[in-house]
């Protein structure tokens, strides 16, 4: 860890109101609070910048690598920027029999992008997730958090369309 | 009056730091502690605005859960609110929880004064301006899209009788037995008064004033309910073992991660109603000692994350919650936690861990968290939809329960009905019920009246049952012999058009991303499993004689491997990530047999084995196919008949996507 500042508060009182504010709401070296200042971290910022996570590794007296594993351990946290809209195509079973699959290969090639990468453009994020609890209106892709439900893989050139209008 | 809690006058003590023992009987039968007309009145009043009863009033209870939201919900809520106020028509707009029926998205019920509560489905924005016309305004029930009419226990319910059916008589309602779900889609879930209203808290009450714990747990056991999270083991017993185990502190966790990719209940009672839940929590709480707990909630379920820490503000601001509730000197303190998107923090071992800030690997057992959980303390793990049968047990009675059901699995389980059937959603069926019931009387049969191929059911650790297993019983035991099991409740239907290995395939995919890494055979061999399915879905025509040997052995290289990570794996993901592998190749093993052998795939879906042809007398030319070719595999000039370099075609599809004139076959 060599050059990062041992003294949490100098380190903690750089950054931003808003970390600085999250951060206090848990005590130091509070362990249970690793998992949620990350979700609140993401929150802010739509990922988690690395430097964030030698100020928890400080604030809560864990060394850094084994935040980084619990990072790396969960789906949820992202180490890169997002785009404007997060597209989210679902990866669940009744996604996945109705044809989910191919609305995901649909936007995979319209975009240019691999599931997980960002456009160039930084306009979309494409990712997959397990399930979004809709079901019964599979296929299902949220973008920007907008739910689009029994679609078609032409449907998806539409779709994009009107978000990519909208800028 | 405010609330069913303000204190009616100034005889009533009632505050959070002195709550009165009789609280949740006086809400609806006060005052107790004295006799008042005038304060009756009132609270009679206020209940009866609470029931959709009062009679000045139209009420209207919009669908508002994930599912009708992601169908638009709000818009329809918004412009009902907006006419209805233009109007001049005195409303109360209610947003509610899930009713289950997702196909008949977005449901609107309407309770007019004299009227019964009426339900409509697939309401749109032109459907919402004929039900405030036709029958808001002018008393008639239009017609097309009504659902039936939803008794509340008012004298009002029958009154259109002769005209409309209950919404129970609807084919997916006839045989569904609403214990769990008694609530959703029927109250408001944010709000405890009405939760109350429908018998909520009393089975507390009665827990905390007149019975002592082992009495709580004697009940439970003799109940027979079991854990609907999906081992099934009996429920009273494991609260019996945390309550044995010596500890200075002791945890109650609710098990709220729905790992299951394509299952919903949980997240449906949560929203819907999530004080069932925590009433459950509360009473086991008190039965085994518990003065700490936890709800640990997915990540991806951030309306039910709201829900829930809307009720447990609500419960301490009324001193339901907290330090010593409603004065009995019991206290319980309950925090929401949010999961971050891995499926093996479902497994109790597992979540503790990430409940305690760390990855969530789980450990083997024993010791059981019942003697050694959460930070080394004695720990209860239950499920949601365990939870929420707690209250009714104690309510009514363990022979109520043990009524219901099978001898061996009593009471009912919820199942998220998806797939091809015609209708689709949450379903609540008594133990016992066949499946050919819930896929062709539920369900409705299928879609475009394919033909019936798999029942998927379990999720990930489950397995699919073929047509001659139809009429297999649902309870925990004949779902484990017949190969699959109860699981936490996804039930996925699919027809002729459903290939199975590539199911088995995505069943693999999902387990080799998720397991935890920590033991080889689940790691190691889950990764080997996925990829000899991937081999076999995809033909090389120049695959060497060592190749195809390989390919020729790959059902019983399938089959060996799966009982290998069955017998060795650490822990529950590993154990049962082979089921979906096992039991296709039980029940369907000609489908394996025809991608190996004939290098076909009978359904048409695993892409690998398909070829595709440009029909010339069909193709017109009009070059979009090759456009769109990732590959560049398309050639031709344009108006002229395009060509498919076979050894080019990566077999994506995308030209059968976008060719206009449907010019292009696949075999
Ligand atoms: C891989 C794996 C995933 C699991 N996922 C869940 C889950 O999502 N929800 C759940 O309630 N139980 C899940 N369980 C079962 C829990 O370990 C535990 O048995 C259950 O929460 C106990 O509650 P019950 O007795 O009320 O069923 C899972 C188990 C395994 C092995
Ligand atoms: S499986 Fe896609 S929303 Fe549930």
């Amino acid at each position: 860890m060599g050059k990062v500042c041992c003294c949490n508060k100098d380190s903690l009182a750089k950054q931003d109101e808003a970390i600085q504010k999250l951060f206090r709401s848990y005590a130091p070296g509070e362990k249970e609070a690793l998992i949620p200042i990350l979700q609140e971290t993401q929150g802010l910022y739509g990922y988690l910048p690395k430097s964030i996570l030698y100020l928890a590794s400080e604030y809560l007296n864990v060394p850094v690598g084994k935040i980084y594993g619990v990072a790396t351990f969960y789906n949820q946290f992202r180490f890169d920027p997002v785009g404007k809209y997060l597209i989210q195509v679902c990866a669940g079973t009744a996604c996945h029999v109705r044809g989910g699959g191919l609305i995901l290969q649909a936007l995979e090639s319209e975009l240019g992008i691999k599931a997980g990468e960002t456009t160039k453009n930084s306009l979309f994020t494409l990712s997959t997730v397990a399930c979004l609890g809709a079901c019964s209106m599979a296929p299902v892709v949220t973008i920007g958090g907008e739910f689009h439900g029994r679609l078609q893989p032409k449907d998806v050139v539409k779709l994009l369309r009107d978000y990519e209008m909208k800028e | 009056m405010n609330s069913l809690f303000t204190p009616c006058c100034e005889k009533c003590t009632h505050t959070k730091e002195t709550p009165c023992a009789d609280l949740i009987k006086c809400a609806v039968e006060g005052p107790i502690c004295h006799e008042d007309k005038n304060c009756h009145k009132v609270k009679q009043n206020r209940l009866k605005y609470l029931q959709g009863a009062d009679s000045d009033l139209t009420y209207v209870y919009i669908g508002m859960g994930t599912c009708g939201l992601a169908a638009g919900a709000d818009k329809i809520y918004n412009f009902m609110a907006k006419q209805l106020e233009k109007k001049k028509i005195p409303t109360v707009m209610k947003k509610v929880g899930c009713f289950g029926l997702c196909t008949e998205e977005i449901m609107v019920d309407v309770k007019k004064p004299g009227f019964p509560r009426v339900s409509f489905a697939q309401v749109n924005l032109e459907r919402a301006a004929e039900i405030i016309d036709v029958f808001i305004e002018h008393d008639t029930i239009p017609e097309g899209y009504l659902l039936g009419t939803v008794p509340m226990g008012l004298s009002s319910d029958d009154s259109l009788q002769d005209q409309v059916h209950y919404i129970n008589d609807f084919p997916m309602m006839k045989k569904q037995q609403r214990l769990v779900l008694r609530n959703c889609g029927i109250i408001n879930p944010e709000s405890l008064e009405e939760y109350v209203m429908r018998r909520g808290y009393k089975a507390l009450t009665k827990v905390l004033f007149s019975m002592k714990p082992d009495e709580v747990i004697t009940e439970v056991i003799d109940s027979g309910l079991r854990g609907r999270g999906g081992g099934g083991f009996p429920t009273g017993k494991k609260w019996l073992f945390t309550r044995k185990a010596e500890g200075k502190r002791k945890f109650l966790i609710c098990n709220a991660d729905e790992g299951d990719p394509g299952a919903f209940m949980d997240r449906s009672v949560l929203e819907g109603d999530p004080h069932s839940v925590i009433e459950g929590m509360i009473i086991a709480a008190y039965a085994i000692g518990a003065e700490e707990g936890y709800i640990y909630v997915r990540a991806e379920y951030p309306l039910a994350i709201a829900r829930l820490k809307k009720a447990i503000a609500n419960l301490e601001a009324n001193g339901i919650l907290g330090d010593n509730i409603l004065g009995s000197g019991f206290n319980f303190h309950l925090k929401v936690k949010m999961g971050a998107g891995a499926f093996v923090c479902g497994e109790e071992t597992a979540l503790i861990g990430s409940i305690e800030g760390k990855r969530g690997i789980p450990r083997p057992r024993p010791p059981y968290p019942a003697n050694s959980g959460l930070w080394g303390y004695p720990t209860n793990i239950n499920n949601v939809e365990t939870f929420a049968n707690v209250a009714l047990i104690i309510d009514k009675g363990a022979n109520w329960f043990k009524s219901i059901g099978t001898p061996k699995s009593s009471g009912t389980k919820v199942f998220a009905l998806t797939g091809k059937t015609k209708n689709s959603g949450l379903i609540e069926v008594p133990m016992g019920i066949s499946l050919r019931e819930i896929i062709f009387e539920l369900g409705g049969g299928l879609q475009n009246d394919k033909q019936f191929k798999a029942a998927q059911i379990g999720g990930p650790s489950g397995g699919c049952l073929p047509v001659e297993l139809l009429d297999t019983a649902i309870d925990y035991d004949s779902l484990q012999r017949a190969g699959a099991m109860m699981g936490s409740g996804g039930l996925v239907v699919m027809d002729e058009d459903t290939c199975m290995v590539d199911v088995a395939r995505f069943f693999l995919n999902f387990t080799k991303k998720e397991s935890c890494g920590k033991c080889i055979p689940c790691r190691e061999g889950t990764a080997r499993l996925l990829e000899v399915l991937e081999n076999i879905v995809k033909s090389n025509p120049n695959s060497s004689e060592e190749e195809l040997q390989k390919r020729y052995q790959s059902i019983n290289q399938l089959e060996r491997l799966a009982h290998v990570i069955k017998d060795t794996a650490a822990c529950g993901l590993g154990q049962t990530a082979p089921n979906p592998v096992l039991s296709t190749l039980k029940y369907f093993k000609n489908e394996y047999e025809a991608h190996v052998y004939d290098k076909r795939c009978p359904a048409k879906q695993c892409r690998g084995l398909l070829v595709y042809r440009i029909n010339p007398k069909v193709c017109r030319g009009c070059g979009i196919c090759a456009k769109k070719c990732p590959q560049g595999a398309i050639v031709g000039e344009r108006a002229h008949s395009h060509f498919i370099v076979p050894d080019k075609c990566a077999r994506c599809g995308a030209c059968v996507e976008f060719c206009p004139f449907d010019a292009i076959t696949v075999s």
